[in-house]
């Protein structure tokens, strides 16, 4: 008929005409209708053929009509940037514009030079690789390897950087039900009708499951599909009710915790430029109800696989639903009496139906009655054994299971159902059991794990009326359990029709006298057959998880949904086991592939980790300084001024600290608050240094370890008042300081009465340092008085500082008369800024951090992290006056007791002095103590820090150097590539060894 | 045993493929065995294919609670590099490297040893210098790590986004060439297939319960769950469940066990040629032979003994895959799941004897024990034939963590000041 495909049967479906679709696929242009996937588009153009499978590349058609499909796979592409592989071609639906492309074919999909490897199959039996490509061992890298990475994969992934963007959220609710068919709808209505606060999603672009093309159902007296679709609407407009289309559980995890994909926009033409593409939703559910239907398994036997061949209900619902006929002469291979109702819908639609062929030897019920009364030939105990055609199937081989003559049968397609699995996988997921069924040949749910409740189809609910009735009680219930006023509900549903369906086949078919090389599909997608399962068993892979690897049984895209269990009842069969004894495979997140950027959400480029500022970071944007990323810090790294690089910054800020005076942004060091009448006591636990008689008023240098001994942070630290201590830490440490500190106050020092705070991001800190530096900032004090006297080195004053309320660190890290000024965050830019305008007028400087490890290098003082690696004590860096000697107890001490932490020998912090007084060292570079002995060399120590040192005027660095302390003077080396480079041990400060600048 | 070949697998096609003979036996166990392993692993599985190989004991079983190469060998991203900082560590993981590069010759088993190179991306400042500092000392003592610059890093990785203006831009990378991957699955069959050739029972479904001690106290079997097997000498290989079993003999290991995830998208045509690491944003790449992406994640933060990780940390670990590599945010996750890894305090492995006599433990090899599958086992089979460390692995011990005679590679990498 239309424009909308030749195969397009007028008044059938739900379809509207008017509502025409363009798209293309493989270059060539197609129409469909609005509501159309790709798949029924194609096969209402009549085409089948869509994709090459993975390992022999053979032709591959459509197989199902939605999330399980294995062999539909294509790419859509928007635009360059836009391209997306292996999508589905049952769930993409399509729009105006549509671009797809089928995959894994070259040079075109009718015409695959790949196939070449079908003719050569047999060689590539399961596990084939196992056993060849190793001979030349080179070979394997050069050339088996690269061919192997060509041949396989599906799709092309994209090049260019994604422009669409994802959306994240994350909700509550009392009951989530995954799965939008008759049941989860009929418990969602029932839960909200409760008073419960419901979200109900479901995968497909319309609610409905199986209703879709189980035409026969009536629901409230109503068309199924139409109850479903008022049902869905009933749900929308309420306000408990939060109900998602296109939306897939794809994750089950602890303590109800669900994981959604919504497919916001890949169903439009033209998406709103601010709308996500996808949108995860992180639910947490009071109950959960899965609602997740069946999937129809299909028949195992050979030739399974040639375009045209698709499962029976696959073939309904592109007729019930989409108004397309998926042949003119269909014929039929069943196990399950679902088949014969998709027969005679086709046949009511003026399909030709040549025969029905049923496994069973004697199947009994209403459909086959029914199937007969149409004038449908109908050969039950029989098998099909065979097909023909190329890109098409073309026919079918037709065998008695008793043996006698093979009858062959044309067709155009041929649909098949091996009976229908339960989708158990959301209830393992959350860690239940499942049960075999013998009785129906069926995993089912078994032991809960978690509060939740399967329903109707995936719980083994055949019937639609118990399905509706187990659905309605599971809603109440549900309600029940997680709201406290819940009320009774009073949806009721009339049911009337509905298929009563049985008969199931596992694993493969009777061949027939068909016994030579067979294949017979178990899984489309990789290619895998009846017989590599057969051959795993005979090679000793007799667990299921061995045979599913080695095969690759259910490893392809639709994570074995067909396969699984016809793989499963294969092996048991080889070995001779029955199917629960050998058991399943795990069922793993997520349920379908889920995309990258859906789990990313928002979480891309300047929300990636979001980059912390200090308060005064606008300032130092202004005044030029390029930023080093520390921990999740930005930091002013130097300021280079016009025409200079680095160096010449660093050395200009270097001098002009020392000459003068200079300001440094000092507040993202980690700072907490300890408080409390045993906050000194604890200190002294925490710190190898004593605590407990620090003046308040005073600080104090402390350095903390781990257990161990060894230096895990260190930190100025002041007493405000007896019972309140201002601690600062590395910039790196203040997170795991603060949970080190809180780990031991909750399980070592319980009964300490001490409250700790972060106040990082409470104090903006700005160090002054230098000659100039008291005179700079007096203008600014009240109340302290500055002088060397009443506020020397190393104490903390509270007053205010333009007018702000401050604390006042008397402090240097750079060897000069410093003080570090906290002041309100707030306020902090305000205070920089002021402070700046009046220091830059006496000639001070702004220095960032590389200044300030070079300043601190030239006085020997360490940073933890870069002098120290967790394998260094204080005694190796030269602390050891930083260890309470009267201290019976801290955290560290009889770590630092241990054989090898007192043993000779141990790596300790020195000076470098470089001989030829201008190489600056490579940091991390190594030491030994001979240069011209062989690889593996003895390495005695390594540089951890080094600089140019404009103020010492030659190189400085600092090495951890076994015994270090004892080679004071002597030569080592430093062996580089091309040379190595001879370096005295020298003493770990570089300038004014006296320390007399630091009192000024 | 039927040798594997090009040939041999010609002649079986054209025969359907009826020659083939398991590749390993599944006898009932014995009373008793001169050595038990416990754990069929990678790392056990090896350990009795060497003592059997090198040591001419082949009275074997290795025990296994479920199927075999089903704990951590099966689940593992499979980077393999031996550019460890300290001389122990240089040892021990060149020893397997050298092992990797022989290995599917020597087992007749093609494991796929892909050296396809491992860049490890530095993103700081510190990074840069830690990377020195391996490459420095790599340097010395032979083994191939050299220092690439953005530019290089993205020659060798085209996908490489070095972007000035990503949040954590790449200031370069350290690459060893000789890094790579190998398939997993292969290494755990060739091994069983191999061992079990030499005599070597594989015994299956067969979780140990016990470890019965004589007067001596004196190691003299193990209860299973399928009854009492004696031995003269047991050897525990069972990654993150080591300390229970152990625990069975009185000993407290010095680990802890925490869930650590990857997962894998579907699969593609080659987009990705070597493997990339990123400690500071946490995430690891590669693509297998089959197409897939596969991803490494962190561990979770809380030990415990469930493989299922939460999502958060699968979100954590492909937000830093897709800063990196913008492109595969159109890529979709196939399959997530988790393993069970056992971390020591230094994040370097055990391989000793410990305080029970004929006990002896592999253990602690956290997130990275894949790589050194073959050496482990050389070592472990040396030094339970010999009751006495293979010189390579003497540093590592039980009683470093009371000595505090560390191999912290942890440290070595440690976190930004
Ligand atoms: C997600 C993930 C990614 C990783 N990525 C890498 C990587 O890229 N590179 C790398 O080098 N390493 C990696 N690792 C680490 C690596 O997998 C392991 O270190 C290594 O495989 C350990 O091997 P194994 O043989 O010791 O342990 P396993 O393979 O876990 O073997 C131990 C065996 O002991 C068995 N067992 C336990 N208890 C008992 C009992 N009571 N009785 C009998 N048997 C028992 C278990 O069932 C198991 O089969 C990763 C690990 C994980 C989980």
């Amino acid at each position: 008929m239309s424009s909308a495909g030749e195969h397009r049967i007028a008044g059938v479906g739900r379809l509207t005409p008017a509502n025409p679709v363009r798209f293309t696929f493989d270059g060539k242009a197609y129409s469909g209708l609005q509501g159309d996937t790709i798949a029924s588009a194609l096969i209402a153009s009549g085409v089948h053929l869509v994709g090459r499978s993975f390992k022999y590349h053979r032709p591959r058609g459509i197989l199902s009509d939605g999330p399980e499909e294995p062999n539909a796979l294509v790419g859509v592409r928007r635009d360059a940037a836009r391209a997306t592989p292996n999508v589905r071609a049952t769930v993409q639906e399509i729009y105006d514009g549509l671009n797809a492309v089928s995959q894994n074919r070259w040079p075109s999909l009718s015409f695959d030079v790949g196939a070449v490897n079908d003719i050569a199959s047999p060689l590539f039996s399961a596990g084939f690789y196992y056993k060849t490509f190793m001979w030349p061992k080179v070979a394997w890298e050069h050339v088996y390897e690269p061919f192997i990475r060509n041949a396989a994969g599906l799709g092309q992934a994209p090049t260019e950087p994604d422009p669409d963007h994802y959306a994240a959220q994350y909700a509550h609710c009392d009951v989530l039900v995954i799965g939008g068919g008759v049941a989860g709808l009929s418990a969602a209505l029932a839960a909200a009708e409760s008073g419960a606060r419901v979200i109900l999603c479901d995968e497909r672009a319309a609610f409905g499951g199986a209703l879709r093309f189980e035409a026969e159902a009536r629901l409230d007296g109503k068309p199924g599909y139409d109850w479903a679709q008022d049902a869905a609407a009933t749900l929308a407009a309420m306000d408990n009710v939060r109900i998602l289309s296109r939306t897939t559980a794809f994750g089950y995890y602890a303590q109800n915790f669900v994981g959604l994909a919504e497919r916001v926009t890949e169903h439009l033409a033209a998406p709103a430029a601010d709308a996500p593409r996808e949108r995860l939703w992180q639910v947490r559910a009071g109950r959960v109800i899965i609602a997740a239907g069946a999937i129809e398994r299909h028949m195992v036997f050979a030739n399974n696989d040639r375009p045209g061949i698709m499962l029976a209900s696959a073939a309904r619902t592109f007729l019930n639903h989409h108004g397309v006929a998926v042949g003119r002469k269909v014929g039929v291979y069943t196990a399950n009496d679902s088949a014969y109702a998709a027969a005679i819908d086709l046949k009511k639609a003026g399909i030709d139906i040549p025969a029905i062929v049923d496994v069973r030897d004697n199947p009994q019920g209403s459909a086959i009655d029914e199937a007969r009364a149409f004038g449908i030939r109908v050969l039950t105990g029989h098998a099909v054994t065979g097909t023909g055609g190329k890109l098409r199937v073309a026919s079918m081989i037709v065998e008695p299971n008793k043996g006698g003559a093979a009858e062959i049968i044309p067709v155009d397609a041929l649909i098949m159902s091996a009976g229908w699995t339960p989708s158990v996988h959301m209830f393992s997921q959350s860690r239940g059991k499942v049960a075999w069924d013998a009785a129906t040949e069926r995993f089912l749910p078994g032991t809960y794990a978690q509060d939740c409740v399967s329903i109707g189809a995936c719980n083994g609910t055949d019937r639609l009326e118990e399905s509706v009735s187990e659905a309605i009680a599971a809603g109440e219930s549900a309600a029940k359990a997680t709201r406290k006023r819940a009320k009774k509900s009073k949806v009721k549903i009339a049911v009337e029709g509905g298929g009563d369906w049985t008969g199931s086949m596992l694993g493969a078919g009777p061949n027939g006298a068909n016994g030579k090389v067979i294949k017979a599909f178990v899984d489309f997608q990789n290619d895998v057959t009846a017989k590599d399962i057969r051959l795993a068993v005979q090679e000793g892979m007799h667990s299921i998880e061995h045979v599913k690897r080695f095969t690759t049984n259910g490893m392809a895209t639709d994570q074995g949904k067909l396969s699984n269990l016809h793989g499963l009842a294969i092996a048991a069969e080889a070995l001779g086991r029955e199917i629960p004894k050998v058991g399943l495979t795990t069922f793993r997140a997520p349920y379908t592939p889920t995309t990258f950027g859906a789990i990313v959400g928002h979480a891309r480029g300047e929300l990636f980790d979001p980059a912390r500022h200090t308060p005064m970071h606008e300032s130092e944007v202004a005044a030029g300084a390029v930023f080093e990323d520390v921990g999740p810090w930005k930091r002013a790294w130097y300021y280079p001024r016009a025409g200079e690089d680095m160096h010449a910054a660093v050395n200009r800020e270097c001098r002009t600290v020392r000459e003068v005076a200079g300001m440094f942004d000092a507040t993202t060091l980690g700072k907490i608050e300890v408080v409390g009448p045993d906050a000194a006591e604890f200190l002294n636990l925490i710190y190898t240094n004593p605590f407990l008689k620090l003046g308040v008023g005073r600080l104090r240098y402390g350095i903390m370890c781990r257990e161990d001994g060894f230096i895990y942070d260190d930190g100025v630290v002041g007493r405000m008042a007896e019972d309140r201590f201002h601690v600062t830490t590395t910039t790196g440490g203040a997170p795991r300081v603060l949970q080190h500190m809180e780990d031991y106050l909750q399980t070592e020092f319980p009964h300490m009465k001490v409250w700790l705070t972060s106040t990082t991001e409470q104090w903006a800190v700005i160090a002054v340092q230098g000659p100039k530096a008291r005179e700079i900032i007096e203008p600014f004090v009240e109340g302290i008085d500055l002088s060397n006297e009443a506020f020397p080195h190393m104490s903390v004053r509270e007053g205010t500082f333009c007018g702000v309320p401050t604390r006042l660190f008397r402090m240097s890290f750079t060897g000069e008369t410093g003080f570090e000024i906290n002041v309100p965050a707030d306020y902090g830019r305000q205070v920089w800024e002021k402070v700046y305008e009046r220091g830059k007028s006496m000639g001070m400087c702004l220095y960032g951090t590389e200044t300030m490890h070079v300043l601190r290098a030239e006085k020997g003082y360490i940073i933890v992290g870069q002098d120290t690696d967790g394998t260094v004590t204080p005694y190796d860096a030269g602390l050891g006056w930083a260890v309470g000697k009267n201290k019976t107890d801290f955290v560290g001490i009889r770590g630092l007791k241990r054989p090898d932490l007192v043993a000779d020998g141990r790596r300790q912090l020195v000076g470098l002095k470089v001989k030829d007084g201008k190489t600056v060292l490579e940091e991390g570079a190594q030491i030994v103590a001979d240069p011209n002995q062989p690889v593996p060399m003895k390495m005695i120590g390594w540089v951890s820090s080094s600089y140019w040192s404009e103020n010492c005027g030659r190189p400085i660095a600092l090495a951890l150097v076994e015994g270090g302390f004892e080679r004071m003077g002597r030569t080592l080396y430093v062996p580089m590539p091309d040379r190595a480079i001879e370096v005295e041990v020298t003493g770990t400060v570089f300038f004014d060894e006296e320390g007399g600048r630091i009192n000024g | 045993m039927r040798r594997y070949s090009g040939f041999a697998l010609v002649r079986e096609a054209m025969r359907g493929h009826k020659g083939w003979g398991q590749q390993w036996s599944s006898p009932e166990p014995k009373k008793e065995y001169d050595v038990i392993i416990v754990g069929a692993g990678g790392h056990g599985l090896a350990t009795a294919y060497y003592l059997a190989k090198e040591h001419g004991i082949t009275n074997i079983a290795v025990l296994e609670k479920g199927w075999l190469g089903g704990g951590n060998t099966g689940r593992n991203t499979t980077i393999i590099r031996s550019n460890y900082l300290y001389d122990e560590s240089a040892g021990l993981y060149d020893h397997a490297v050298k092992l990797w590069e022989n290995l599917s010759q020597d087992l007749n088993y093609n494991v796929m040893y892909s050296p396809r190179g491992v860049m490890m991306l530095a993103h700081n400042v510190h990074d840069v210098q830690v990377f020195k500092r391996h490459i420095h000392a790599n340097r010395l003592n032979g083994v191939d790590n050299e220092w690439l610059t953005p530019e290089a890093a993205k020659e060798y990785c085209p996908p490489l986004n070095i972007s000035q203006s990503a949040r954590y831009p790449v200031m370069g990378a350290a690459l060893q060439r000789r890094g790579g991957t190998a398939r997993h699955d292969a290494v755990a069959w060739g091994y069983a297939r191999a061992a079990s050739d030499r005599g070597v029972h594989v015994i299956q479904n067969c979780e140990v319960t016990g470890v019965r001690r004589g007067g001596n106290g004196q190691v003299t079997g193990v209860e299973t769950s399928r009854g009492f097997i004696g031995a003269k000498k047991v050897g525990v290989v069972a990654a993150g469940h080591t300390s229970v079993i152990m625990e069975m003999a009185d000993v407290r290991m010095p680990l802890e066990s925490f869930p650590l995830q990857a997962l894998v998208s579907e699969p593609v045509k080659p987009c990705f040629p070597c493997v990339v690491m990123s400690n500071t944003v946490h995430a690891y790449i590669s693509q297998s032979d089959k197409g897939e992406l596969v991803i490494g994640a962190g561990t979770d933060q809380y030990t415990s003994y469930s493989q299922t990780g939460g999502l958060h940390i699968i979100q954590h670990t492909l937000d830093a895959i897709c800063e990196m590599f913008p492109m595969f945010t159109r890529m979709k996750m196939l399959r997530s799941w988790g393993g069970i890894v056992d971390v020591t305090p230094d994040r370097s492995p055990i391989i000793a004897k410990t305080p029970v006599s004929g006990l002896y433990v592999n253990c602690g090899w956290g997130t990275g024990g894949f790589k050194a599958t073959p050496g482990s086992g050389h070592v472990f089979a040396h030094t339970i034939a010999n009751d006495n460390p293979h010189r390579i692995n003497t540093a590592y011990t039980i009683e470093r963590f009371n000595s505090g005679r560390l191999i912290d590679e942890a440290a070595a990498a440690a976190v930004a000041h």
